[in-house]
């Protein structure tokens, strides 16, 4: 039980394994299958993220959001949650999507800019990325709230950056969450970069865990990249969440190994030693070490894995990419139940201009200077 | 039934049929919110349907989102329209965005009601008009009663649409008068205007705390033989422009008043509708009688700043003899 042992003020983090893999925590005495699911995850998911940032510079896809270093704080907790659990997402849990059943071709989708990506497959218990950073707490707070009111027994995770927790609808969330003692687990990333701006100017708390003890929610700080500790903080904070013993936080102590975006420049703004000390301390690196020790990792069994995740991104890029163009109608047809009168005349307006164009589209971009 | 009774009775008839239907908001509970709209309903429904909440807008709402999203029916109380800032991140990022952008997998029926408006002496902070800013927001319905029967058949309306409803209540007209409101359930179309008066020359548009001032305007120029029919838009989001349209085209002459500010107020949207399709039959420039572009003043000038009769009737002159 890690409640009430790691004291976020004193700056305490949990951990069970050392960025070498070594045991610094009692065993835990996880069963190797998921053990084996644990690396098997976090291996698809480093593999899909590269492959996403390479379709990014192909041409193939727009901007994108890696999530590259930050794999354990995104499959430890997913691996804990059960069926009926929802998660709120932000924007960068690629790994995370992909373990709660939302396809991956989805996640691609989304970056090639395809509304269709949104549209989560029913029985698929997640929101869709949400963008504007921490909106997303609040509404988590609500959700978990409804869903205690039905006597679900489903808990919400609610995931998060560092910078989110400057932003007032953090503030807000979390303590509308406490007040309400939803059944919630919140995680922030802290992948000690928001953009440009780092860690330490983001704010003067010592951790990000102890902003939650403000609202009355245990707040502990896990080393983000050890996907045991990650597991087992998240775990609990489900049960406990599960049990009516109210919401959950957890400040997963990461690192963003990419860039911000596709359309971000690191290079500007932190330099290689410290991309090079945290390549030492990789989460997948780490857990090898670990799992190799027990016997459980081999170079056979990975290259399997690394074979199976191969076929299953070539599949999800496949569909993502056939996937055909959309009706002008689909622009409209979902802003309301039914279609306002004002939306059926700008529909119209839509399909009458597309089908009536005097001048090409290519002619209307402007390139080279003005006319 | 006076207004504020009428949106009690409202909350309380939709409670007590929908148990999804829940109440939240900053002294909506015990205290019965700061105007009395939800007066009894915690007694008679408990403290888990009608929920005080902490004191943060975009907490409120944002809650309520989470809540509709998990099916169920929050209607949340912001306690003036002043304060609603906060929450427009969450109306506009993900209220009014989350159907479409979800492509009809999620959708989010909830209601956001508050008092707007001035007249009533408020501090500063207090008597603000910002509808055409929620109007201008994709996915939410913007709905304005001016009426105690109308304010409940609306608000029954909005509490059972599936998309979400931002419900702005003249707190001018909370206590100004009664009329007979049935006890029981009823609803009003969302989207249809009213024609509350029938007149050839000239058609006075309104909505909400200008509504009576216009109906009494369009009386005084009765006796000297002018014909006003007088529209009570009701729902600037969606606009029924039919009813507004099929009158200018009996009248060929429009007078737009609301007490908003004047620069990109929905007046001006009114007016730049009909143009486009009503030019043939009008013989006059559409007037908009608004308030200044100025922020809401303090009381002991507020009554500078909203249009009132003696405006509006030199404004119906400026139109019937341009």
């Amino acid at each position: 039980m890690i409640f009430g042992s790691f004291d976020p003020l004193k700056g305490d983090m949990f951990q069970v394994l050392d960025p070498d893999g070594k045991l610094v925590a009692e065993d835990p005495g996880l069963d190797p299958v998921l053990m084996k699911d644990l690396y098997r995850w976090m291996l698809y998911g480093r593999l899909a993220d590269e492959k996403a940032v390479k379709l990014q510079r192909q041409g193939r896809m727009g901007t994108y959001a890696p999530g590259k270093g930050q794999e354990a704080s995104q499959v430890g907790p997913a691996l804990a949650m059960g069926d009926y659990d929802w998660l709120f997402p932000s924007f960068r849990e690629l790994t995370t999507y992909m373990i709660r059943g939302y396809p991956l071709e989805y996640n691609l989708l989304y970056f090639m800019g395809d509304v269709r990506s949104n549209q989560v497959p029913e029985g698929t218990k997640s929101l869709p990325i949400f963008v504007p950073v921490a909106t997303q707490v609040p509404i988590a707070a609500g959700a978990a709230w409804a869903l205690k009111k039905k006597g679900s027994g489903s808990v919400v995770v609610c995931y998060m950056g560092d910078g989110a927790t400057s932003e007032g609808d953090f503030h807000e969330g979390l303590n509308f969450a406490g007040v309400f003692r939803v059944p919630a687990l919140f995680i922030s990333q802290n992948n000690q970069w928001a953009i440009s701006v780092p860690r330490k100017k983001q704010t003067l708390s010592r951790t990000i865990a102890q902003k939650s003890l403000s609202y009355g929610i245990p707040g502990v700080l896990v080393d983000g990249n050890d996907v045991l500790a990650m597991y087992i903080a998240a775990r609990e904070g489900i049960e406990r969440a599960r049990n009516g013993e109210g919401p959950f936080f957890i400040e997963a102590f990461t690192y963003r190994r990419m860039m911000h975006t596709t359309a971000d420049d690191p290079g500007r703004y932190r330099t290689p030693e410290e991309e090079a000390e945290w390549d030492l301390k990789d989460p997948l690196r780490r857990f090898r070490a670990y799992l190799e020790g027990r016997g459980i990792w081999t170079p056979e069994w990975q290259k399997q894995l690394e074979a199976d995740a191969e076929e299953m991104i070539k599949k999800a890029v496949e569909k993502a990419e056939s996937l055909g163009p959309q009706e002008p109608e689909d622009l409209f047809r979902h802003m309301y139940e039914e279609m306002t009168p004002a939306l059926v005349e700008q529909l119209e307006y839509l399909k009458f201009s597309l089908a009536n164009r005097e001048i090409e589209e290519e002619a209307d971009e402007i390139k080279g200077g003005f006319p | 039934m006076n207004m504020v009774q009428a949106i009690n009775s409202a909350l309380k008839v939709e409670m007590e049929r929908d148990p999804s239907v829940v109440v939240l908001g900053e002294d909506v509970g015990l205290n019965g919110g700061v105007f009395r709209a939800t007066e009894g309903l915690q007694e008679l429904l408990g403290e888990d349907r009608v929920m005080d909440t902490p004191l943060a807008e975009s907490g409120i709402v944002g809650f309520s989102i989470g809540a509709a999203l998990m099916g169920m029916r929050p209607v949340a109380e912001i306690q003036f329209m002043g304060f609603l800032w906060p929450a427009i991140d969450q109306l506009a990022s993900h209220a009014g965005r989350l159907r479409n952008r979800t492509q009809g997998r999620f959708s989010v029926p909830m209601v956001v009601r508050f008092p707007y408006g001035g007249g009533v002496r408020a501090l500063e902070h207090h008597a603000e008009s910002y509808e055409a800013t929620l109007a201008h927001i994709p996915g939410l319905k913007v709905v304005i009663p001016s009426t105690p029967y109308d304010a409940k058949g609306l608000l029954i309306s909005s509490i059972r649409d599936p998309d979400p409803v931002i419900f702005m209540e003249p707190k001018k007209l909370y206590r100004a008068g009664k009329e007979e409101v049935p006890e029981g359930e009823y609803t009003e179309p969302i989207g249809k205007a009213k024609v509350l008066r029938e007149g050839d020359d000239i058609t006075l548009v309104g909505w909400g705390s200008l509504v009576p001032r216009l109906l009494k305007a369009a009386r005084l120029i009765e006796d000297k033989g002018i014909s006003a029919e007088v529209i009570d838009v009701r729902t600037i989001s969606p606009y029924d422009e039919g009813t507004v349209h099929d009158s200018l085209e009996k009248t060929g002459r429009m007078l737009v008043a609301q007490e908003a500010h004047r620069n990109l107020g929905f007046a001006s949207e009114i007016a730049a509708r009909a143009q486009e399709k009503m030019m043939d039959v009008m013989e006059a420039p559409i007037l908009r009688l608004t308030g200044f572009d100025v922020p809401f003043p303090f009381y002991r000038m507020e009554n500078w700043a909203m249009p009132d009769i003696d405006r509006i009737i030199k404004g119906i002159r400026e139109v019937l003899t341009w």
